[in-house]
């Protein structure tokens, strides 16, 4: 068999009861709550909040300089430092998408380009942002790390029919990402 | 009281020509001279098998299907066996395995698949197997169909040792017009090459090079341009062998398979359909050996690009006037317009012209409307090619024998019909699923002198052009259906798509034509609500066609007649066994 079984953590009687965790998170919340009386509540000065609590002026203020490096905004394909297209169109991201907002038309690369070994890469790569719902699940199941979630959160739409992205839109919204994957070098 | 001597399993079993097999701890009985591998195979315990194809002679090169065997001990000289209660002799277990598809099952045997044995030597076969395989499976087209992907996710191991540099060899060989090849992701398991030289008896591919060298190449000189080569395609555990009319189109597993007939010839090559949303991507043999086997001609393979193609009809087109350009129209107001206007028609200036490419429900009903209206001059379009003495029929309908037990016809009149149009005697023509400028003889100028010209057909031709009605058909991958090989078996069509746009089945189209035009008559098949309930009322009122339905059809198909024809390369595969 193909796989290695994981140890699960054997849980003890306090674990198990689970007041102490509850506890523990009672003993955070009550935290934020004192400091947010006593007018010292995080990121405060970042927003210029005011008076108890933080309240953020939206779209003046944002979050973008909070946002954690696993943020999960719209998602994108990435080019390598070598610039070549990562994404081979295996359409394992069509088939995991849950809303099934991925449509790949899958092509041929050319033999004269720099990694001929390659062989495929999409002709047409769509993502309808209607029905995307961020999960992530494409990036988790690509096995040659082309199509990321970027922190863009905000896009607003006029027209229905702009919010199926082409692959020239996803391309420019992924960039270049840092890191060889060197799989389909010709003398690997 | 008599004492019985209880009968021993080994002396039962011999009766009946079979032996008595353990295999997992369970016993029991196969016949004389059967393969450890189908044996384990036949009772649900799964062997894998990469060089072993039950249709080619044995390799036994792969080593995937190695098992644990054992036997009964040999016994000292002048000792007698001694049985347990049940009547089997205890089984003493080889310490090494053997390969399951070379090895014959044997009396009082012992197969085990799930010790330690079994396990260890199919991880470590997989383990070789793997140590040059490229692991390009993002860019595979074999991907989620192949062998090694699937035997390794259920007895590989889910690490690997191997850290030296993997063998390159050539990748993206164009070796026949319509096969390429990996040799990176061979195997070398061999069925391409004894599959070319056993079933097609060409010897175009063979084995160079040596040890992990070893690579599939075509002969000097050579190419696999044989009108079989994509059967390498399907039998290819691996992606070693693709498609390149299949290439990168589609990952398999979003293709549904249908299983269905082949239409381009009389032996009605069973096939599967794979489709996803509408659009059929490619068609692969399907195993029948009473009509097929496992194989399938190229270019009946290939034949398949009409189905979506931009001449497709997809709606109902009308003359208005006879010089009016044909308008696209409803289906309701069209097919009562036809009804009233095939009733004004003089019988006796009316001609049918259906093709052997409908079902059989459709000829019955085309045979039904056509004696309604008292019309008599009524026939298909016969088509003869060469056979190529494999698969390929010299009749190249695929239902002229259903159109002989349906209608009694055989394109003897057609030219009795050809001749009248000719004179002007026939002034309407309905025409079913052919372009009669074609195979039929019918000038476009005959057709545009005609009064009323009825065309039910999918796709534009110049016979349609020249129609006063045309009503969009469908291809035999949309609709439900029997026909009849050449060989008199009676076989069933799936619908693999839904009709495309706004057409319908020929047999829908036909129902209710005959409903509009028969009135009050109570006709059963015009009130049919499917082709399999035509069918039952066929399997009434036709005599070779009694205790036929579509369930007894199943997909395997029907002997109802026996027409004499045999198929030559079943013919063959008998003779060899």
């Amino acid at each position: 068999m193909s796989y290695i079984p994981i140890k699960r953590p054997k849980f003890s009687f306090l674990d198990r009861i689970y007041v102490v965790e509850l506890a523990k998170g009672l003993w955070i919340t009550l935290q934020h709550l004192v400091l947010s009386l006593l007018g010292k509540s995080r990121f405060k000065k970042d927003f210029n909040g005011k008076g108890i609590g933080v309240c953020m002026p939206f779209p003046e203020q944002r979050w973008d300089a909070h946002l954690p490096s696993y943020y999960r905004g719209a998602p994108a394909l990435v080019r390598g430092e070598d610039g070549r297209e990562r994404c081979v169109s295996c359409q394992l991201c069509e088939f995991i998408c849950p809303a099934r907002a991925i449509r790949v038309v899958p092509g041929s690369v050319d033999l004269s380009s720099p990694t001929p070994k390659q062989e495929k890469a999409p002709l047409e790569f769509e993502i309808d942002m209607l029905r995307c719902i961020y999960c992530g699940m494409c990036q988790e199941v690509c096995p040659e790390q082309a199509i990321f979630l970027s922190n863009q959160y905000l896009f607003t739409l006029t027209d229905r029919s702009k919010a199926i992205r082409t692959k020239e839109d996803l391309y420019r919204l992924g960039g270049i990402k840092k890191g060889l994957v060197n799989k389909w070098n010709q003398y690997k | 009281m008599s004492f019985e001597q209880p009968i021993l399993p080994k002396d039962a079993a011999a009766a009946e020509g079979k032996v008595n097999v353990q295999i997992n701890g369970t016993w029991y009985r196969f016949p004389k001279g059967t393969r450890i591998a189908d044996a384990c195979n036949s009772v649900g315990v799964h062997v894998p098998c990469f060089c072993y194809h039950p249709k080619l002679s044995v390799a036994g090169s792969c080593r995937m299907c190695l098992v644990e065997q054992g036997m009964p001990p040999r016994l000292a000289p002048g000792a007698t066996p001694t049985y347990n209660e049940d009547g089997y002799q205890t089984i003493q277990w080889m310490p090494r395995a053997v390969v399951a598809c070379a090895n014959t099952v044997a009396e009082n045997m012992g197969i085990r698949t799930n010790g330690t044995v079994c396990t260890q030597a199919r991880r470590a076969v997989l383990e070789f197997l793997l140590t040059n395989h490229p692991l390009d499976c993002p860019i595979c087209d074999q991907a989620g169909e192949c062998k090694l992907q699937e035997y390794t996710a259920d007895y590989g191991s889910p690490t690997h040792r191997f850290t030296e540099a993997k063998i390159k060899k050539g990748k993206h060989i164009e070796i026949g017009p319509r096969v390429n090849l990996d040799q990176e992701r061979c195997v070398l398991c061999r069925r391409c090459v004894r599959f070319m030289k056993e079933i097609v008896g060409e010897e175009v591919l063979g084995v160079v090079g040596r040890g992990g060298h070893n690579a599939i190449a075509c002969y000097p000189g050579k190419t696999l341009d044989s009108n079989y080569s994509m059967n390498v395609v399907d039998i290819c555990p691996v992606g070693a062998m693709t498609s390149r009319d299949f290439r990168f189109r589609m990952r398999v597993w979003f293709l549904k398979s249908t299983p269905t007939i082949d239409v381009n010839c009389g032996t009605g090559t069973n096939i599967f359909v794979w489709s996803r949303e509408q659009q059929v991507y490619r068609i692969t043999p399907r195993q029948n050996d009473e009509v097929n086997s496992c194989w399938m001609p190229d270019d009946h393979r290939l034949n398949y690009k009409y189905i979506n193609s931009e001449r497709r009809l997809l709606t109902p087109l009308m003359k208005t006037d006879a010089q009016a350009p044909q308008r696209a129209a409803a289906w309701e107001p069209v097919i009562k317009a036809v009804a009233e206007q095939l009733r004004l028609c003089s019988p006796a200036q009316t001609a049918f012209i259906v093709s052997a490419r409908l079902t059989n429900e459709e000829l019955f009903l085309a045979g039904n409307l056509a004696r309604l209206l008292g019309v008599e001059a009524l026939d298909i379009v016969p088509r003869h090619d060469e056979a190529d003495d494999m698969l390929i029929s010299s009749d190249r309908n695929p239902n002229s024998v259903g159109a002989q037990i349906v209608l009694h016809k055989d394109g003897s009149t057609l030219d009795n019909i050809r001749r009248s149009i000719k004179l002007g005697k026939i002034r309407n023509l309905v025409v079913l699923g052919e372009d009669v400028t074609a195979e039929a003889g019918i000038s476009a100028g005959q057709l545009a002198k005609l009064d009323y010209l009825l065309v039910v057909d999918h796709t534009e031709s110049a016979t349609t052009e020249a129609a006063d009605v045309v009503l969009p058909g469908v291809t035999f991958a949309e609709k439900y259906g029997t026909m009849v090989n050449v060989a008199g078996r009676i076989q069933r069509l799936s619908r693999a798509i839904a009709p495309l746009g706004g057409a319908r089945a020929d047999w829908e189209i036909l129902a209710a034509l005959l409903r509009e035009c028969c009135g009050d008559l109570p006709e059963a098949a015009a009130h049919a609500t499917s082709a399999q309930k035509v069918l039952d009322v066929m399997a009434k009122q036709i005599k070779e066609l009694n205790g036929v339905s579509w369930l007894s059809v199943g997909n395997q198909g029907q002997q109802i007649i026996d027409t004499g024809v045999s198929i030559p390369l079943i013919e063959r595969e008998r003779a060899r066994k």
